[in-house]
C-alpha cells in the first residue's frame, strides 16, 4: 500500500472533506491504484530531459499594467452564498 | 547563560501599479467595499489570470538594486489553504523558482556598516480583508484588496539585535521608495513586516527553536515585538524551559505577543505549478533594459551630498531617506546655494509641519505646502539681509498657511529689515532714554544687560531691525 487510511484522513483534513471511515478505506485503495499506474512513467528514462510544468510551449504572457474593468458589486455578489450590504458574509471568524 | 539573537525578517511590500497582479481591476485603496473585484480576484470558476507587465518590471528592478541574481526560468505555484480572505482556495504565489535570489542590503547601524544577506525577492498576490468585529453572528469579507501585487523580501537569519532589525527595514523601504515600487505605506499595509526570532547560546553556530511575529504595523512595533520576544525567549531558556516554535500576534496595546493557537494554518500547503499560469523567460535584454533605468539610491546620494554640497554626514543621512525629500532639497538648493541653510528648514520646520498634518505617510512634493523655490527664495531673503532671521520663521510659517511666495508676504506685512542708519539711529535713542536705569547698570559694568537693550530695540522695530547694524549703533552710543 502506497497511501495509509491515515494519509486519506489528513489529506481530507486539509481539503475540509468529511469521509466517513468505509470512505476513507475505499478512497486509500483508489489512489493507490492511480498512483501504481503513474509508477509506469518510471519505467522511462528521463535523464538529461527538462521537468516540464506546461503542456503548452509558450512564455511572458503579459497584459499592459491598465485597469480596465468597471466596478460591478452588484452582479458579483448576487452570486454569493451570504452578503451583508456590500460585503460578503461568511460564518464568524475566531482566531 | 548568555544568548545571541537570531532575527530574519520577510517583508511583504505593494508592488506599486495601477491595476492588480492577475486582472484589471483597480489597486486604488480606501475604495468602497468589493468595488475593486472582477470574477478573477473573486475567484469565480472557469476565469483566466494574466500577469500583469510592470508587476514583473518592478520585481526585476527591487532584485537588481538589492544584488540578486535574476531568474532565467521563473513560475508560479498554488499555495493551498482555506481561509475566508482567499476566495479561491490558493494564492497564486512563487515556490521553487522565485524571480529575484540572493543579493543583500547593506545598511549603517549606529555608524558602523552591517550586510543583511537576502534569502530571495518573488511576486504573489495579496488576499482580500476580513472584518470580524462589526457583527456579533457572523464576519465580513471586503476583496478589494485580494489580487493585489505584492513582493515578499526575504532576509537570511542575519540580523543581531532589534536595532539592526529595524535599520534594515528603514533601509529596505528606502530603496523601494527611491525605485518607485512601493510608496512604503505602513499604515496602509502597503509595506508589511513579519519577523522570525531565535535565541541561541553564545558561540553555538546552530540556530535554536524560531517563533513567527505578526501584526507588525509600524518600526517601533518591529523593534518592541522582538524586545518583548526576546526577553520572553530568555526567560524561558534559562528557566530550564524550552521555546515552542509557533506563530504569535504582537499586541500593539498590551505590548506583548501572544500565541496563535489556530489548527486550522497547518503548514502544509501542497504547493504545485499553477496550470493556468506559463512561466516566465527573462533575458539579459530585458535586464539590461531595466538597469538602465536605475536611479542614484539613497546611500549614493547622502554620499555625494557631503561631497557636492559640504553638508553634516547627519543632515545627508535625513535629507536622502526618501527620494521626494531628496530632490526637493536639490531643487532648493539649485534655486539658491545655501545648502545648509535649506537642509536645517527642512530638518526642523518643514519635517514637523508634516508629521502635524500627518503628511508624512504619502509624503508627495505636490502636496507639500511650501514649493521648493520659495523656501530658497525665503533663504535668500535672509541671506541678502532683506528680513532678518528671526523674521523668516513668520514668512515661512505664511507660506505654509496661505501658499504665497515670501516676496508677497514681506511686502504685505511690511516685513522688510531696516537697515537704514537713521531710522536705527532714532529707535537706538528712543530705548536708551527709556532705559537710564539699565544704562547705568551697564556702564558700572553689568555686561549682561547689553543683550536686554539690543532685545528692547529689537521689539520697538517689532523684529524687522538689522541686528548687527543694531548691536554697532547701541556700542557706539553705550561707549560715547
Amino acid at each position: 500500500m502506497k497511501i495509509t487510511s491515515e494519509e486519506v484522513r489528513h489529506v481530507a483534513t486539509l481539503a475540509r472533506l468529511d469521509l466517513a471511515q468505509d470512505e476513507q478505506e475505499r478512497l486509500a485503495g483508489e489512489l493507490d491504484r492511480i498512483l501504481e499506474y503513474m509508477d509506469k512513467l518510471n519505467e522511462l528514462d528521463t535523464d538529461g530531459v527538462e521537468p516540464l510544468s506546461h503542456a503548452v510551449d509558450v512564455v511572458n504572457v503579459l497584459r499592459p499594467d491598465r485597469v480596465v474593468n468597471q466596478p460591478r458589486t452588484e452582479d458579483l455578489l448576487r452570486n454569493a452564498p451570504a452578503r451583508d450590504d456590500d460585503f460578503l458574509s461568511v460564518p464568524k471568524i475566531i482566531e | 547563560m548568555s544568548y545571541e539573537t537570531v532575527i530574519g525578517l520577510e517583508v511583504h511590500a505593494q508592488i506599486l501599479t495601477e491595476s492588480k497582479i492577475f486582472c484589471g481591476c483597480s489597486t486604488r485603496f480606501g475604495e468602497a467595499p468589493n468595488r475593486n473585484t472582477c470574477p478573477v480576484c473573486m475567484g469565480f470558476p472557469g476565469v483566466l489570470p494574466v500577469l500583469n507587465r510592470k508587476v514583473v518590471e518592478h520585481t526585476i528592478r527591487t532584485g537588481l538594486a538589492t544584488h540578486c541574481a535574476i531568474a532565467r526560468h521563473s513560475r508560479w505555484a498554488r499555495k493551498n489553504y482555506f481561509y475566508p480572505d482567499l476566495p479561491k482556495g490558493y494564492q497564486i504565489s512563487q515556490y521553487e523558482l522565485p524571480l529575484c535570489t540572493g543579493g543583500h542590503v547593506d545598511v549603517s547601524v549606529d555608524g558602523a556598516a552591517k550586510r543583511v544577506r537576502l534569502t530571495r525577492i518573488h511576486m504573489e498576490e495579496d488576499a482580500g480583508k476580513n472584518i470580524h468585529d462589526a457583527r456579533g453572528d457572523h464576519s465580513l469579507v471586503d476583496l478589494n484588496r485580494a489580487g493585489v501585487p505584492l513582493m515578499e523580501i526575504v532576509s537570511e537569519p542575519d540580523m543581531r539585535n532589534p536595532g539592526e532589525a529595524g535599520e534594515y527595514l528603514r533601509t529596505l523601504r528606502s530603496i523601494l521608495e527611491y525605485l518607485e515600487v512601493c510608496d512604503g505605506n505602513m499604515e496602509e499595509g502597503s509595506f508589511r513586516c513579519d519577523a522570525n526570532v531565535s535565541l541561541r547560546e553564545a558561540g553555538n553556530e546552530e540556530l535554536g527553536v524560531k517563533v513567527e511575529i505578526k501584526n507588525l504595523n509600524s518600526f517601533k512595533a518591529v523593534e518592541k515585538a522582538l524586545e518583548y520576544e526576546i526577553r520572553r525567549q530568555g526567560q524561558a531558556l534559562s528557566e530550564g524551559g524550552a521555546v515552542v516554535q509557533e506563530t504569535r500576534l504582537w499586541d500593539p496595546d498590551a505590548e506583548v505577543t501572544r500565541s496563535m493557537r489556530s489548527k486550522e494554518h497547518a503548514h502544509d500547503y501542497r504547493y504545485f505549478p499553477d496550470p493556468d499560469l506559463l512561466p516566465l523567460e527573462i533575458d539579459e535584454e530585458w535586464v539590461d533594459e531595466i538597469r538602465a533605468t536605475l536611479p542614484e539610491l539613497a546611500r549614493e546620494r547622502q554620499n555625494r551630498f557631503v561631497e557636492e554640497y559640504g553638508l553634516p554626514a547627519y543632515d545627508a543621512d535625513i535629507v536622502t531617506q526618501r527620494r521626494d525629500v531628496a530632490e526637493y532639497f536639490e531643487a532648493a538648493v539649485k534655486a539658491h546655494a545655501n545648502p545648509k541653510a535649506i537642509a536645517n528648514w527642512l530638518m526642523g520646520d518643514l519635517f514637523r509641519v508634516l508629521k502635524e498634518r500627518r503628511l508624512d505617510a504619502a509624503l508627495r512634493i505636490e502636496s507639500w505646502p511650501v514649493a521648493a523655490a520659495d523656501l530658497a527664495r525665503m533663504v535668500r531673503l535672509v541671506d541678502e539681509g532683506t528680513i532678518s532671521g528671526k523674521l523668516a520663521k513668520t514668512v515661512f510659517n505664511e507660506m505654509m498657511e496661505t501658499g504665497k511666495g515670501p516676496d508677497a508676504i514681506v511686502k504685505e506685512k511690511g516685513l522688510e529689515q531696516v537697515s537704514d542708519t537713521g531710522a536705527l539711529d532714532a529707535a537706538v535713542d528712543e530705548v536708551l532714554a527709556a532705559c537710564a536705569a539699565q544704562v547705568e547698570e551697564y556702564r558700572a559694568g553689568k555686561e549682561k544687560v547689553f543683550g536686554f537693550l539690543v532685545g528692547q530695540v529689537m521689539k520697538a522695530t517689532r523684529g524687522k531691525a538689522n541686528p548687527q547694524m543694531v548691536n554697532e549703533i547701541l556700542r557706539g552710543k553705550l561707549q560715547g
